[in-house]
């Protein structure tokens, strides 16, 4: 199961950037658990220093945009 | 935590992305200069220090999150130029350079106090103002 972490404060885009990740799952049909993470000392922690940030198991994929459903699904293929 | 470290904080993209300052941050006498204005500068808020070591390392959120700044400045002490060539290494490409050798230091005789790091700072200030 892959690991799709979204790393953001909790503003309107973290927000809307969660909701794109769980569509993308969705869609793409992959097993795949959705993760919103708050916490500024873990985002850090990434080497993240902009959100919204988007990880894919641990790795992170997209810093400092709203991607798309489909732009999420071509991460998680 | 000691006034001379920075702090890693996040910001959100809603607002203007980062301005990123990588220093060689070497072993001789400009590399350490070099150290000291990135914190300089970073403490004075006209960019934000950021470790060229994950750049090396490829860590993803480092390599993410320069690739998405608005402005990258590079400060390497010697002509070795090692933080420009560790960003092109990682393609990265776009960035402002400075070279401490190119205000008239020299490696190994240049003295680590105010009036250096003041002179990179002052230098840096401006590229990353425009």
């Amino acid at each position: 199961m892959k690991l799709v972490q979204i790393l953001g404060t909790g503003c309107a885009k973290c927000e809307k950037l969660k909701h794109n990740a769980e569509q993308a799952v969705s869609q793409a049909g992959v097993e795949a658990m959705v993760e919103k993470i708050t916490d500024i000392n873990v985002i850090t922690g990434f080497g993240v220093m902009m959100t919204p940030a988007l990880a894919i198991d641990g790795e992170v994929k997209s810093v400092g945009k709203l991607l798309s459903p489909e732009e999420i699904q071509e991460l998680l293929a | 935590m000691a006034e001379n470290e920075t702090k890693p904080s996040a910001c959100c993209a809603c607002g203007t992305a980062p301005k990123l300052i990588f220093s060689c941050s070497g072993a001789a006498d400009v590399g350490h200069v070099s150290d000291l204005a990135a914190r300089k500068l970073t403490r004075e808020g006209a960019g934000k220090m950021f470790c060229l070591a994950g750049i090396g390392g490829r860590v993803s959120g480092i390599l993410q999150t320069t690739k998405a700044a608005s402005k990258i400045l590079a400060i390497d002490g010697c002509p070795l130029d090692c933080t420009r060539k560790s960003l092109e290494e990682a393609d990265i490409q776009e960035f402002e350079h400075l070279r401490l050798t190119d205000l008239g230091m020299e490696k190994g005789q240049t003295p680590v106090n105010d009036e250096s790091v003041e002179k990179v700072v002052t230098a840096s200030q401006k590229r990353l103002a425009c």
